[in-house]
């Protein structure tokens, strides 16, 4: 283990489990680095029409 | 501002070790300057290449300079390079001539980055199935044979046809569809995906019933399933009504799809449950797809170094079930198994409390907090007021005469000074409106531009920037609310975009700085249950570094843990318990409360105190969050002569014999699914019993290969990974035996021995008459107790008793009230390894608050005035509970007045609405701003 932990962390893949990842680290002290490849984040569930069992629209 | 942002980024390598990786990315060019764009759209206009759209799955095209859709994050557009004509052959350059800002930058190049970080979490997601290679079911060869995902597109109102849903093959209404599940999924012999992917019979069932919503008349909607999961929160009872509303579920798993009519539609081949050939025409099929390990797995696996199970996904255990293999790696989502929406969600907040605990001691060391400049006291001057108005390119311009708007705006009272940009939101415009303000002592901003919904942010931060109150900017939005619907009338448009402008001056005349609000953050946290799930909150929030105060009922720690015998991945649970309930009791920032109850809980996230109840003392305990566990327990049946024989036993009693030995010398064990779940008491799938029991045949199948084994089960819901248990059992010669709810099995126990009578359906409805030694009743799992919490913290429960999350999707470890979270069997049944990953989920979320010593506001809340006389009609409507009664003194009398809190109000307005007589106004919206607003309206009539 390093002696000397970085208060940074790199999160790979920006779909909604990358995003809400990030969002709970930077918020509570730490620096993120959120990696993405394609041109934006979102992921699949931005293409879903609604989500269930409210049938909210997902964007 | 602390999250970088890599768009077209990819991990290369990694190198170092836990606290301290060095991460090489590598950065594909994007070919336009992001700091210069500001997303008009002229480019893609222009752009002459069309290329597949992924995002709508292929079925229509974007051009090669593209946003991937319309909310996308960064809004900033990219030329794809592999499709750019000028990329590719040197020659078109349409959107460089074309680009406003210049932005276009065909010269960029490939960026390679090290990154130092203490830690990576992996979230690639999964790769949807992709079924050309299934010959059996025509995709790709055959128009009106669709995937889930393309369907999905096919609904959606941003999708190729508008939200109005037509097939393929010749553009009418489907008017007869059907879904075939477990495409790509529970499928060894076709495609080695031997796993469930958990989400498809959902997916199913939502599309089936959104279809129905959007389609007029009859329409005729089949979904063919082997098992239906619905084994989330409120999923069964979404199932059941989609069945009710006329959704047809045949059980099958057909075997062979060809092209219908004319090569429209297609013609489903399958057995129906008693043997006999069916087939149907259906105007569109759509294949439910499944979850995939990603495409990259493998290589990301090797690159950081870390193992995958045989199907691709990250290897873990139950008790750390979001680390993988490597230390200071993590991982969430799909990547770890196939998962919903909100369990990912989940999965991504336990992955953070993970890098959170472990890079503690280094929380905060490389975060920036943004410095503004001292804020200019504006009191006692006249409304000095500064108009932007914004062409957003053509965007705006194009329809509303700018220029008109602008001279408009010189004449109104108050305005002080004009600008029209042509983009308003852009970099060099903000530096001008922070020079305009201080150059002309400007003390309101208007800026008539777009949504203040996406843009009011920045602007707010302009004004902080030039030293004036982020509160006095008004927006007025003459592109969503005018240009953009009025582009065949220009000429209203532009007196509509006045008359806009008139109304925000109006308004921003009598704008009030309001002042910053924040309330001091305890940062300490109690956690209510000593169950595994309250023990891995208490001790992920302890090893963060802040005090907890830990509160269980009994006078031990471990709950139902003690009971469990082994995980579904077959880890032993009892060792697991006495490590944890070891490090729990022996952490110094760690209170244990024991044989304790909550007794008051008053206050507001940051600051709650409670008096708690231990062992007949008063304790007062001050804290910031609370995180709610209080688990559940198994239901105890009333029927299947449960009670009356010792030969029929509940899955946890059945557990003991097991782990005994003393099933061995039975011949003949039956299991019986869903009792007590599934039913009209309690409408909901308890999500572990078919997987318990599963697990259960295998151990009796292997302590005695020739016993015999029935499992009557309504649907095996074996979802994930762990339906490699269902196919081992059944390759073990367990006999699996649907029946349903209308003819349930008969029992009767006599002696020694229970009888079971079930009818087979795959006999032809035949009835088996099982002469067992033990009935092993899989019963539901019900949430303990918790009216008196609900009442005290004012939070909520479904129909079910289980607590209720914030949303059921995005803030699915939340409670409803700001600051309280949730874990465990409390929230709805789940296996141990979720209950952990919840926990340490609720960690994470609770760490966002302690992580600060003072919670910021927004200032927008609603105020008291002198006018209020205590009526009280306000108090019953605020939906935030933000409000309460205060009685006080004036000249010897008693009066009555509302006092709201703070940090609850979300400045709604209802009770501002409700109140008759300006007893309380929200800051922002006063009765006397919104009253210039409607008058100046009204001035234009």
């Amino acid at each position: 283990m390093s002696a000397n932990k970085l208060g940074s962390v790199m999160v790979v893949g920006g779909g909604i489990a990358g995003i809400q990842t990030a969002l709970d680290l930077a918020d509570s002290g730490y620096y993120v680095h959120l990696i993405e490849k394609s041109a934006g984040i979102g992921g699949v569930m931005a293409q879903l029409d609604k989500t269930f069992p409210t049938n909210d629209c997902a964007m | 501002m602390n999250i970088e942002l890599h768009t077209l980024a990819e991990v290369q390598n990694v190198s170092g070790e836990e606290g301290n990786f060095t991460v090489t990315v590598k950065k594909a060019p994007r070919y336009v300057d992001m700091e210069k764009c500001i997303a008009c759209g002229e480019c893609a206009a222009k752009c002459p290449k069309k290329v597949d759209d992924e995002y709508q799955a292929g079925l229509s095209k974007r051009k090669a300079a593209y946003i991937p859709y319309g909310q996308s994050v960064p809004l900033k557009y990219a030329l794809d390079g592999e499709n750019c004509i000028m990329i590719q052959k040197g020659k078109c350059g349409a959107c460089e001539q074309i680009c406003p800002t210049q932005a276009i930058k065909f010269d960029d190049k490939e960026e390679i980055l090290d990154v130092n970080v203490g830690s990576v979490i992996l979230t690639p997601g999964f790769k949807a199935f992709d079924p050309v290679d299934l010959d059996y079911t025509y995709y790709k060869k055959t128009p009106d044979v669709v995937t889930s995902l393309e369907y999905e597109r096919l609904l959606s109102a941003s999708g190729p046809c508008a939200g109005h849903l037509v097939r393929p093959s010749d553009g009418k209404e489907p008017r007869k569809i059907a879904w075939l599940q477990c495409v790509g999924s529970r499928d060894i012999n076709r495609c080695g995906n031997g796993f469930c992917s958990s989400v498809c019979c959902m997916y199913a069932i939502k599309q089936s019933v959104i279809t129905a919503e959007h389609t007029t008349g009859d329409i005729d909607q089949t979904i063919l399933y082997m098992d239906i999961r619905s084994h989330g929160k409120e999923f069964d009872k979404y199932y059941e009504s989609a069945k009710k509303g006329g959704i047809n579920f045949v059980q099958a798993r057909p075997h062979t799809i060809l092209p219908g009519p004319d090569g429209n539609g297609a013609i489903i081949q399958y057995a129906d449950k008693s043997g006999n050939m069916v087939e149907e025409v259906y105007d569109l099929v759509v294949l439910s797809i499944g979850l995939q390990a990603p495409k990259d797995a493998q290589q990301l696996s090797q690159t950081v170094g870390f193992e995958l199970n045989k199907y691709g996904f990250v290897e873990a255990t139950s008790f750390e079930p979001v680390s993988t293999t490597k230390a200071g790696v993590f991982s969430s989502g799909a990547f770890n198994a196939p998962m919903d929406i909100p369990q990912a969600v989940t999965d991504a907040s336990s992955a953070a409390a993970n890098a959170a605990v472990m890079l503690a001691e280094s929380r905060g060391s490389m975060t920036q907090d943004k410095v503004w400049p001292e804020e200019r006291d504006i009191a006692g001057e006249e409304a000095r007021i500064g108009v932007f108005v914004c062409s957003c390119g053509t965007n705006i311009a194009g329809t509303v005469d700018v220029k008109a708007v602008s001279e408009y705006a010189s004449s109104l009272p108050g305005v002080t000074l004009v600008e029209n940009n042509l983009f308003t939101c852009s970099t060099d415009t903000q530096d001008l409106i922070a020079a305009k303000i201080k150059e002309n002592n400007l003390n309101r901003i208007v800026v008539a531009a777009c949504t203040p919904r996406t843009h009011e942010p920045l602007f707010k931060e302009t004004l902080k920037e030039a030293g004036l109150n982020e509160y006095l900017v008004e927006m007025a939005n003459i592109r969503n609310q005018n240009s953009w619907v009025h582009q065949d009338n220009p000429e209203k448009a532009t007196e509509k975009a006045k008359d806009q402008v008139r109304m925000a001056v109006a308004k921003a005349a009598l704008l009030q700085p309001l002042s910053k609000m924040s309330v001091d953050v305890t940062q300490k946290a109690m956690v209510v249950g000593g169950g595994m799930s309250g023990m891995t909150s208490a001790l992920g929030i302890a090893d963060m570094g802040y005090d907890v105060v830990l509160l269980e009922k009994s006078d031990m720690l471990g709950g139902n843990a003690w009971a469990l015998s082994k995980t579904w991945r077959g880890e032993e649970i009892k060792p697991e318990v006495e490590k944890l309930v070891a490090k729990v009791e022996n952490h110094d920032k760690i209170t244990i409360l024991k044989k304790a109850m909550l007794k008051t809980a008053v206050g507001s996230v940051g600051n709650f105190v409670s008096e708690v109840d231990v062992d007949g003392e008063t304790k007062a305990v001050k804290y910031g969050v609370a995180v709610v566990a209080t688990g559940g327990k198994e239901y105890k049946p009333n029927e299947y002569a449960y009670g009356e024989s010792d030969r029929v036993k509940t899955h946890l009693e059945f557990d003991k014999m097991l782990d005994s030995g003393a099933t061995s010398s039975a011949d003949s064990v039956v299991f019986i699914q869903c009792v007590g779940s599934r039913n009209e008491e309690r409408p909901y799938c308890s999500r572990v019993c078919c997987t318990h029991t599963v697990e259960s045949a295998i151990r009796l199948k292997e302590q005695k290969p020739e016993m015999s084994v029935f499992v009557l089960n309504r649907d095996i819901r074996t979802y994930g990974l762990r339906e490699d248990l269902y196919t081992k059992a059944r390759q073990l010669g367990v006999i699996f035996v649907k029946y349903t709810l209308d003819a349930k099995p008969q029992v009767s126990a006599s002696g020694d021995s229970v009888s079971v009578k079930v009818a087979d359906p795959m006999l032809g409805g035949r009835e088996l008459d099982i002469k067992a030694d033990y009935l092993v009743l899989a019963t539901a799992i019900v949430p303990n107790e918790t009216k008196e919490l609900v009442e005290l913290y004012k939070c909520a429960t479904g129909d079910d008793g289980f607590l209720t999350e914030a949303h059921p999707k995005l803030r699915p470890v939340d409670l409803s009230v700001d600051g309280l979270f949730v874990a465990g069997l409390c929230h709805y049944p789940k296996p141990l390894d979720e209950a952990i990953g919840q926990a340490q989920a609720a960690t994470s979320r609770a760490g966002v608050i302690l992580a600060r010593t003072e919670l910021p506001l927004d200032s927008i809340k609603s105020e008291v005035t002198e006018l209020c006389d205590g009526c009280a009609l306000c108090v019953d409507t605020c939906p935030y509970n933000a409000i309460s009664l205060e009685s006080y003194e004036d000249k010897g009398k008693e009066h009555r007045r509302i006092v709201t809190d703070k940090a609850l109000c979300k400045g709604c307005g209802v009770c501002m609405a409700t109140c008759p007589k300006g007893g309380v106004e929200v800051n922002g919206f006063t009765m006397d701003q919104l009253k210039a607003q409607v008058t100046s309206a009204l001035a234009g009539l």
